[in-house]
């Protein structure tokens, strides 16, 4: 299949300098319209010549969507703050700091100097079936290449399959689902706010996105309540490059501990099934108990089952289980 | 606006995807213009039906007040199948149109649930019920050429009164068979390209040329179902139609609409009950078995 790298299909610019432009331009061109934030995810796309919208609305030049806000309620990041401001602010770093443990293993620095939050949780997955533009379910066809015997699926999901078996790729979506985050969308209707985990949706849903973003939809900004604000945290992420790769795999948590037991937990782990999976059962099962290698052990295998590998991704099922006993009882006490 | 969506498979193939889902509209504005078009026909063109002269063998005093049409088993089917075929629809048609919900799950297990169901009406019809009641025959063919004569004023005899099924009821089934069979079909195979506990999934079952075609069918029977569902649910919701929709609910017909509407050597009660008083054979009259 022909796929083109230089030249990108032709299209109308739109540079609106504010959220009212912006959902005013989007809400005019519907579902032709393509929004472009950092630009990573958009010019592999239209590079490829695989999406070829008829106009796009660059973000960029919207100041009111930039910027990390600390107030007594917690954190609002700006949708456009890029990856490399919420590694580094401080605040972050002190009370929430599973969201820039998460950030700051996002590929590469120069990417996390362009790529931006709300890209980066809206961004569409990398199954290369899909990105090479060949007519799979999600694209519109009636067929998933990778889960057959012989698809490469060594990264695609274990669990949510529906069809599509592309997993969500993004590292801070489970620490913002850990951090109970809430998704501030704007359109022509008004705003409205949606919990971290209720804006990614799987293919039995819609095979065709992987959040609840519609045409004329506008994520503006993201805010983590102050609720968990110093919890202890835990991410890992596992990848084949540790310089540059999106993840085999990732978990977050926030968890409380008092007297030595659990009091109260978010975990949620990526890139293990098409959306963002917070672990609703293990959390059910952890809390009230102490936080060692045995509860973590408990916790892992809870995590696993009802997991179904493919053919070439049944690593993930072990992988998944020691991370998530590493996120009750600590790496260093459960490795 | 194209038919079908095509698609260049991995191996530069041009092969066809699925229908364009532009086609729900035009079987829902077909739909509509049909409903239309007959309200207009009954309200202002068709005049008062003229049949011949019943020629029944069968006394009238003998033709119970409740004249049984359907038997439970049947009537069971035909709403368990109707709330199948509604669910299929929904579940196939509203996602396209935007709403989001877990559709596949409910959609094969409304399949599965419509296949078990046509499976029973076959064998239920084929040696339980008068299985060629429901299809045309050679009556029904006269009669419809002498019905159309007669529209455009030729001389052509009157008409018979009809048989359990009037004839578009006949037609109407013909169609919905073909359909049906189409979207159980292309259904089941397509089963084979999703996990469920029934099929262990196999997406290189067939080429994909063959997948293609499979899913077109299933589309272009699927949107045809729009619309027959559509105008099945008009007709029976028509002042005149509500005596056969209610024979669907209750199991009974009365005996004037019988009287009106069939004629008693076409469709023959069965006579087991007859001789016995009608305060022993009660309103039903006679046996349900007589006339499914």
């Amino acid at each position: 299949m022909a796929v083109f790298r230089d030249v990108m299909p032709a299209f109308d610019l739109l540079q609106p300098d504010s959220v009212a432009e912006a959902t005013r331009l989007l809400d005019q061109n519907g579902a032709g319209a393509w929004i472009m934030a950092g630009g990573l995810d958009s010019f592999d796309w239209l590079k490829d010549r695989i999406k070829k919208p008829q106009v796009l609305v660059d973000l960029s030049g919207i100041g009111e969507l930039k910027g990390i806000r600390v107030s007594s309620d917690g954190v609002e990041i700006g949708a456009m703050t890029t990856l490399t401001e919420i590694a580094d602010h401080p605040a972050i770093q002190k009370n929430y700091s599973v969201l820039s443990d998460a950030v700051s293993v996002v590929a590469s620095p120069q990417i996390r100097n362009q790529g931006t939050l709300g890209g980066n949780v809206s961004q569409d997955t990398r199954c290369w079936y899909y990105r090479g533009g060949w007519p799979c379910y999600r694209a519109g066809g009636n067929i998933c290449y990778a889960d057959t015997p012989v698809g490469r699926n060594r990264e695609h999901a274990i669990f949510g399959a529906d069809r599509c078996v592309a997993v969500h790729p993004s590292d801070s979506a489970p620490a913002l689902i850990a951090l109970d985050a809430k998704f501030v969308i704007r359109s022509a209707k008004g705003e409205r706010t949606v919990d971290a985990e209720d804006y990614f949706i799987g293919p039995d849903v819609d095979i065709t996105r992987l959040n609840i973003l519609g045409p004329g939809d506008l994520l503006t900004a993201i805010r983590i309540p102050a609720a968990w604000s110093g919890a202890k945290f835990y991410f890992e992420k596992i990848r084949d490059r540790n310089v540059w790769d999106f993840p085999l795999m990732n978990v977050a948590s926030a968890m409380e501990v008092n007297g030595g037991s659990i009091s109260r937990i978010r975990i949620a782990a990526s890139a293990v099934a098409p959306r963002p999976m917070r672990l609703r059962n293990v959390e059910d099962a952890v809390t009230g108990k102490p936080a060692n290698a045995s509860t973590g052990e408990m916790a892992g295998n809870l995590a696993v089952q009802g997991a179904v590998p493919l053919q070439f991704n049944g690593y993930k099922i072990p992988l998944m289980r020691n991370l998530v006993k590493r996120a009750i009882a600590g790496a260093p006490e459960a490795a | 606006m194209r038919l079908i969506q095509w698609v260049t498979d991995p191996w530069g193939q041009h092969v066809p995807a699925h229908i364009a889902w532009g086609l729900i509209w035009v079987a829902v504005i077909f739909a509509m213009l049909f409903m239309i078009l007959h309200a207009l026909y009954v309200a202002f063109v068709s005049g008062p039906r003229a049949f011949a002269k019943n020629t029944a063998p069968m006394a009238e005093s003998d033709i119970p007040e409740h004249v049984p049409r359907h038997s439970l088993a049947a009537r069971l089917f035909h709403w368990i199948m109707a709330a199948s075929m509604l669910t299929l629809l929904v579940t196939a048609f509203l996602p396209k149109m935007g709403v989001r919900f877990n559709w596949v799950l409910y959609h094969w297990i409304a399949g599965v649930v419509l296949t078990i169901s046509i499976l029973f009406h076959v064998i239920h019809s084929s040696f339980f019920l008068d299985f060629w009641s429901i299809w045309p025959d050679r009556i029904d063919l006269r009669d419809a050429i002498s019905r159309s004569l007669r529209f455009f004023g030729k001389r052509a005899p009157a008409p018979r009164r009809f048989a359990k099924y009037p004839l578009e009821n006949k037609f109407y089934h013909l169609v919905i068979v073909i359909a049906g069979l189409a979207v159980i079909g292309t259904g089941l195979f397509m089963m084979k390209r999703i996990e469920t506990p029934i099929f262990s999934r196999n997406p290189y079952l067939f080429s994909d040329m063959t997948w293609g075609l499979m899913y077109v069918l299933h589309g272009l029977a699927g949107v045809g179902l729009i619309a027959l569902v559509i105008v099945h649910i008009y007709m029976g919701v028509r002042p005149e139609k509500l005596p056969i929709t209610k024979s669907m609910i209750f199991g009974w017909m009365s005996r004037d609409f019988y009287l009106e509407e069939h004629d008693p050597e076409r469709w023959v009660l069965d006579k087991r009950n007859a001789d016995k008083p009608a305060s022993s054979r009660g309103k039903r009259g006679y046996a349900p078995s007589d006339a499914d």
